[in-house]
Protein backbone atom coordinates (compact mmCIF):
# COMPACT_ATOMS: atom_id res chain seq x y z
CA UNK A 1 0.00 0.00 0.00
CA UNK A 2 1.11 3.57 -0.68
CA UNK A 3 0.29 5.16 2.50
CA UNK A 4 4.26 5.77 3.49
CA UNK A 5 3.26 3.68 6.69
CA UNK A 6 6.99 2.49 6.60
CA UNK A 7 8.63 4.63 9.19
CA UNK A 8 12.04 5.91 9.79
CA UNK A 9 12.48 9.23 8.59
CA UNK A 10 11.58 11.46 11.00
CA UNK A 11 8.24 13.50 10.46
CA UNK A 12 7.13 16.80 10.87
CA UNK A 13 4.09 17.01 13.82
CA UNK A 14 2.17 19.40 11.60
CA UNK A 15 3.31 19.79 7.62
CA UNK A 16 1.56 22.97 7.42
CA UNK A 17 1.01 25.79 9.35
CA UNK A 18 -2.88 25.52 9.25
CA UNK A 19 -2.83 22.22 10.22
CA UNK A 20 -1.25 23.41 13.62
CA UNK A 21 -3.96 26.23 13.65
CA UNK A 22 -6.52 24.30 13.08
CA UNK A 23 -5.73 21.89 15.62
CA UNK A 24 -4.98 24.29 18.36
CA UNK A 25 -8.06 26.16 17.88
CA UNK A 26 -10.18 23.16 18.39
CA UNK A 27 -8.52 22.45 21.37
CA UNK A 28 -8.33 25.73 22.68
CA UNK A 29 -12.06 26.02 22.46
CA UNK A 30 -12.66 22.27 23.89
CA UNK A 31 -10.30 23.51 26.78
CA UNK A 32 -12.48 26.59 27.42
CA UNK A 33 -15.34 24.43 27.60
CA UNK A 34 -17.32 25.47 24.26
CA UNK A 35 -17.95 21.60 23.51
CA UNK A 36 -17.12 18.01 24.72
CA UNK A 37 -14.46 16.26 23.48
CA UNK A 38 -16.84 13.22 22.46
CA UNK A 39 -19.13 15.26 21.14
CA UNK A 40 -16.16 16.66 18.81
CA UNK A 41 -14.96 13.08 17.59
CA UNK A 42 -17.56 11.59 17.01
CA UNK A 43 -18.69 14.78 14.70
CA UNK A 44 -15.41 14.24 13.42
CA UNK A 45 -15.78 10.84 13.37
CA UNK A 46 -18.60 11.74 10.68
CA UNK A 47 -16.99 14.28 8.56
CA UNK A 48 -14.06 11.29 7.66
CA UNK A 49 -16.48 8.55 6.79
CA UNK A 50 -18.46 11.20 4.45
CA UNK A 51 -15.14 12.02 2.68
CA UNK A 52 -13.41 8.65 2.88
CA UNK A 53 -16.78 7.81 0.11
CA UNK A 54 -15.79 9.41 -2.52
CA UNK A 55 -11.65 8.32 -2.05
CA UNK A 56 -9.37 6.66 -0.08
CA UNK A 57 -7.69 9.63 3.10
CA UNK A 58 -3.97 9.17 3.43
CA UNK A 59 -4.39 11.13 6.82
CA UNK A 60 -2.38 14.10 5.88
CA UNK A 61 -3.79 17.47 3.98
CA UNK A 62 -7.51 15.29 3.52
CA UNK A 63 -7.54 14.65 7.32
CA UNK A 64 -7.12 18.46 8.17
CA UNK A 65 -9.42 19.38 5.68
CA UNK A 66 -12.21 17.31 7.34
CA UNK A 67 -11.08 18.42 10.81
CA UNK A 68 -11.16 22.08 9.54
CA UNK A 69 -14.91 21.24 8.19
CA UNK A 70 -16.07 19.52 11.24
CA UNK A 71 -15.17 22.77 12.94
CA UNK A 72 -16.60 25.30 10.96
CA UNK A 73 -19.77 23.07 11.00
CA UNK A 74 -19.80 22.72 14.63
CA UNK A 75 -19.13 26.56 15.22
CA UNK A 76 -22.09 27.35 12.81
CA UNK A 77 -24.00 24.57 15.01
CA UNK A 78 -23.34 26.73 18.39
CA UNK A 79 -23.83 30.04 17.14
CA UNK A 80 -20.36 31.11 17.57
CA UNK A 81 -19.77 31.23 14.10
CA UNK A 82 -22.00 32.29 11.07
CA UNK A 83 -20.92 30.75 8.27
CA UNK A 84 -21.79 34.22 6.13
CA UNK A 85 -19.47 36.03 8.61
CA UNK A 86 -16.80 33.91 8.42
CA UNK A 87 -17.18 33.71 4.67
CA UNK A 88 -16.98 37.39 4.79
CA UNK A 89 -13.46 37.72 6.83
CA UNK A 90 -12.56 34.75 4.39
CA UNK A 91 -12.38 37.27 1.36
CA UNK A 92 -11.41 40.19 3.80
CA UNK A 93 -8.09 38.30 4.54
CA UNK A 94 -7.49 37.20 0.98
CA UNK A 95 -8.19 40.85 0.23
CA UNK A 96 -5.79 41.97 2.76
CA UNK A 97 -3.27 39.53 1.71
CA UNK A 98 -3.40 40.73 -2.21
CA UNK A 99 -3.33 44.65 -1.44
CA UNK A 100 -0.35 44.33 0.97
CA UNK A 101 3.09 44.48 -0.62
CA UNK A 102 5.40 41.57 -0.58
CA UNK A 103 7.40 41.32 3.03
CA UNK A 104 5.13 43.76 5.09
CA UNK A 105 2.83 42.28 7.57
CA UNK A 106 -0.53 41.36 6.54
CA UNK A 107 -3.47 43.11 8.68
CA UNK A 108 -6.77 43.19 8.20
CA UNK A 109 -8.15 46.14 6.58
CA UNK A 110 -11.95 46.93 8.81
CA UNK B 1 -2.71 32.18 -11.84
CA UNK B 2 -0.97 35.37 -11.11
CA UNK B 3 -0.72 34.41 -7.41
CA UNK B 4 1.32 31.28 -8.21
CA UNK B 5 4.36 32.52 -9.44
CA UNK B 6 7.51 31.38 -7.73
CA UNK B 7 9.94 34.26 -8.64
CA UNK B 8 11.07 36.83 -5.67
CA UNK B 9 8.95 39.83 -6.81
CA UNK B 10 6.04 39.62 -5.50
CA UNK B 11 4.33 42.73 -6.06
CA UNK B 12 1.85 41.66 -3.33
CA UNK B 13 2.13 39.03 -0.10
CA UNK B 14 2.04 35.89 -1.08
CA UNK B 15 -1.55 34.37 -0.68
CA UNK B 16 -1.82 31.39 2.04
CA UNK B 17 -3.46 28.31 0.92
CA UNK B 18 -7.66 28.54 0.79
CA UNK B 19 -7.80 26.35 4.09
CA UNK B 20 -5.24 28.29 5.46
CA UNK B 21 -7.55 31.51 4.91
CA UNK B 22 -10.56 29.77 6.09
CA UNK B 23 -8.91 29.16 9.92
CA UNK B 24 -7.74 33.02 9.63
CA UNK B 25 -11.62 33.48 9.49
CA UNK B 26 -12.49 31.38 11.91
CA UNK B 27 -10.10 32.82 14.43
CA UNK B 28 -10.76 36.14 13.49
CA UNK B 29 -14.48 35.90 14.29
CA UNK B 30 -13.69 33.93 17.18
CA UNK B 31 -11.38 36.36 18.67
CA UNK B 32 -14.00 39.40 18.23
CA UNK B 33 -16.60 37.37 19.85
CA UNK B 34 -13.73 37.02 23.00
CA UNK B 35 -14.01 33.41 22.94
CA UNK B 36 -10.36 32.37 21.75
CA UNK B 37 -7.04 33.91 23.51
CA UNK B 38 -3.90 33.90 20.31
CA UNK B 39 -1.60 33.54 23.17
CA UNK B 40 -3.20 30.35 24.29
CA UNK B 41 -3.16 29.09 20.56
CA UNK B 42 0.58 29.32 20.48
CA UNK B 43 0.89 27.76 23.97
CA UNK B 44 -0.79 25.32 22.44
CA UNK B 45 1.10 24.78 19.20
CA UNK B 46 3.84 24.70 20.91
CA UNK B 47 3.45 22.12 23.45
CA UNK B 48 2.65 20.08 20.84
CA UNK B 49 5.41 20.74 18.36
CA UNK B 50 8.17 20.76 20.63
CA UNK B 51 7.12 19.56 24.08
CA UNK B 52 4.71 16.32 24.20
CA UNK B 53 5.74 13.85 21.98
CA UNK B 54 6.34 9.66 22.25
CA UNK B 55 9.54 10.76 24.98
CA UNK B 56 7.45 10.50 27.34
CA UNK B 57 5.57 7.20 26.43
CA UNK B 58 9.16 5.89 26.21
CA UNK B 59 10.05 6.91 29.77
CA UNK B 60 6.90 5.37 31.10
CA UNK B 61 7.52 1.99 29.07
CA UNK B 62 11.42 2.24 30.28
CA UNK B 63 10.63 2.31 34.39
CA UNK B 64 7.57 -0.45 33.61
CA UNK B 65 10.30 -2.30 32.42
CA UNK B 66 12.09 -1.99 35.53
CA UNK B 67 10.03 -1.49 37.94
CA UNK B 68 7.66 -4.52 38.44
CA UNK B 69 5.22 -2.06 41.06
CA UNK B 70 5.12 0.46 38.52
CA UNK B 71 4.32 -1.59 35.45
CA UNK B 72 1.38 -3.23 37.90
CA UNK B 73 0.55 0.30 38.63
CA UNK B 74 0.23 1.03 35.28
CA UNK B 75 -1.54 -1.71 34.21
CA UNK B 76 -3.81 -1.30 37.12
CA UNK B 77 -4.94 2.17 36.04
CA UNK B 78 -2.90 4.41 33.70
CA UNK B 79 -4.57 7.17 33.81
CA UNK B 80 -3.47 7.66 37.02
CA UNK B 81 -0.25 6.99 36.37
CA UNK B 82 0.16 9.26 33.58
CA UNK B 83 -1.76 11.88 35.70
CA UNK B 84 1.04 11.77 38.40
CA UNK B 85 3.84 12.28 35.99
CA UNK B 86 2.15 15.16 35.38
CA UNK B 87 2.01 14.49 31.43
CA UNK B 88 -0.46 17.27 29.65
CA UNK B 89 -3.54 15.92 28.75
CA UNK B 90 -6.97 18.00 29.25
CA UNK B 91 -9.42 16.06 26.89
CA UNK B 92 -10.65 13.83 29.74
CA UNK B 93 -9.34 10.23 28.41
CA UNK B 94 -9.20 7.56 30.39
CA UNK B 95 -5.28 5.40 29.28
CA UNK B 96 -4.94 2.02 29.56
CA UNK B 97 -1.91 0.23 29.12
CA UNK B 98 -1.53 -3.19 27.27
CA UNK B 99 1.55 -5.44 27.60
CA UNK B 100 2.87 -7.47 25.05
CA UNK B 101 3.87 -10.92 26.00
CA UNK B 102 5.01 -13.92 23.95
CA UNK B 103 1.42 -15.19 23.33
CA UNK B 104 -0.38 -11.87 22.66
CA UNK B 105 0.76 -8.76 20.94
CA UNK B 106 -1.34 -5.29 20.85
CA UNK B 107 -1.80 -3.21 18.33
CA UNK B 108 -3.72 0.33 18.45
CA UNK B 109 -6.11 1.66 15.98
CA UNK B 110 -9.07 4.21 15.79
CA UNK B 111 -11.22 2.74 13.55
CA UNK B 112 -13.72 5.76 13.06
CA UNK B 113 -11.47 8.40 13.65
CA UNK B 114 -7.95 9.68 15.01
CA UNK B 115 -7.98 9.31 18.91
CA UNK B 116 -4.86 8.32 20.33
CA UNK B 117 -2.64 8.94 24.04
CA UNK B 118 -1.59 12.50 22.86
CA UNK B 119 0.00 12.93 26.60
CA UNK B 120 2.19 10.03 25.84
CA UNK B 121 2.85 9.87 22.18
CA UNK B 122 1.99 13.36 20.91
CA UNK B 123 0.26 13.61 17.45
CA UNK B 124 -0.74 10.83 15.58
CA UNK B 125 1.36 10.15 12.44
CA UNK B 126 -0.40 10.69 9.06
CA UNK B 127 -0.53 6.70 8.25
CA UNK B 128 -2.43 6.41 11.76
CA UNK B 129 -5.40 8.90 10.61
CA UNK B 130 -5.14 7.14 7.03
CA UNK B 131 -8.19 5.58 5.97
CA UNK B 132 -5.98 2.28 5.03
CA UNK B 133 -4.50 1.52 8.40
CA UNK B 134 -7.98 2.34 10.14
CA UNK B 135 -9.61 -0.10 7.64
CA UNK B 136 -7.19 -2.36 7.43
CA UNK B 137 -5.60 -2.99 10.94
CA UNK B 138 -8.61 -4.98 12.40
CA UNK B 139 -9.44 -6.57 9.36
CA UNK B 140 -5.84 -8.02 8.71
CA UNK B 141 -3.48 -6.51 11.50
CA UNK B 142 -0.79 -9.17 10.63
CA UNK B 143 -0.50 -8.36 6.79
CA UNK B 144 -0.33 -4.63 8.33
CA UNK B 145 2.23 -5.26 10.83
CA UNK B 146 4.07 -6.87 7.65
CA UNK B 147 4.20 -3.70 6.09
CA UNK B 148 5.59 -2.36 8.36
CA UNK B 149 8.60 -4.99 8.98
CA UNK B 150 7.41 -7.22 11.61
CA UNK B 151 6.43 -10.48 11.47
CA UNK B 152 5.46 -12.76 14.87
CA UNK B 153 5.53 -16.38 15.52
CA UNK B 154 2.31 -17.98 14.30
CA UNK B 155 2.27 -18.78 17.60
CA UNK B 156 1.73 -15.22 19.07
CA UNK B 157 -2.05 -13.89 19.01
CA UNK B 158 -2.43 -10.23 17.88
CA UNK B 159 -4.93 -8.36 19.88
CA UNK B 160 -6.65 -4.87 18.10
CA UNK B 161 -8.02 -2.07 19.90
CA UNK B 162 -10.03 0.22 18.82
CA UNK B 163 -9.29 3.80 20.68
CA UNK B 164 -12.25 5.84 21.10
CA UNK B 165 -12.90 10.04 22.70
CA UNK B 166 -13.18 8.09 26.00
CA UNK B 167 -10.23 5.31 25.89
CA UNK B 168 -6.81 5.54 24.26
CA UNK B 169 -4.31 2.80 24.76
CA UNK B 170 -0.58 2.59 25.28
CA UNK B 171 1.53 -0.89 24.09
CA UNK B 172 4.15 -2.08 26.74
CA UNK B 173 6.10 -3.73 24.09
CA UNK B 174 8.60 -6.70 25.21
CA UNK B 175 12.04 -5.33 26.66
CA UNK B 176 14.54 -6.67 24.25
CA UNK B 177 17.08 -8.92 25.02
CA UNK B 178 20.00 -8.27 26.09
CA UNK B 179 19.14 -5.13 28.08
CA UNK B 180 20.36 -6.00 31.44
CA UNK B 181 21.65 -3.93 32.89
CA UNK B 182 21.11 -0.67 31.03
CA UNK B 183 19.63 2.05 32.88
CA UNK B 184 15.96 3.31 32.43
CA UNK B 185 17.48 6.28 30.20
CA UNK B 186 19.14 3.80 28.13
CA UNK B 187 16.09 1.67 27.60
CA UNK B 188 13.90 4.84 26.62
CA UNK B 189 16.52 5.52 23.80
CA UNK B 190 15.13 1.87 22.38
CA UNK B 191 11.12 2.34 23.03
CA UNK B 192 10.04 3.89 19.18
CA UNK B 193 6.76 5.62 18.79
CA UNK B 194 5.40 2.46 16.42
CA UNK B 195 6.61 -0.20 19.27
CA UNK B 196 4.19 1.84 21.75
CA UNK B 197 0.94 1.73 18.81
CA UNK B 198 1.75 -2.47 18.16
CA UNK B 199 2.98 -1.50 14.46
CA UNK B 200 6.78 -1.83 15.62
CA UNK B 201 9.13 -3.33 18.12
CA UNK B 202 11.68 -1.80 20.25
CA UNK B 203 15.22 -1.25 18.97
CA UNK B 204 17.65 -3.64 19.94
CA UNK B 205 20.48 -2.35 21.42
CA UNK B 206 23.82 -1.79 20.27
Amino acid sequence: MNTGMNTGAPEPVFTQPWHAQVFALTVHLNEAGQFAWPDWTARFSRTLARHGLARELDGGDDYFTAWLETLEELLADLGQADPAEVDRLHAAWESAYLTTPHGAPVRLGR
Amino acid sequence: MAHDHHDHDHPHSLLPPEPALRVKALETVLTDRGLIDPAALDEIIDTYQNRIGPKNGAAVVARAWTDPAFRDRLLADATAVVADLGFFGRQGEHVVAVQNSPEVHNIVVCTLCSCYPWPLLGIPPAWYKSDAYRARAVREPRAVLADFGVSLPETTAVRVWDSTAEIRYLVIPMRPEGTEGMSVEQLAELVTRDSMVGTGLPKAPE
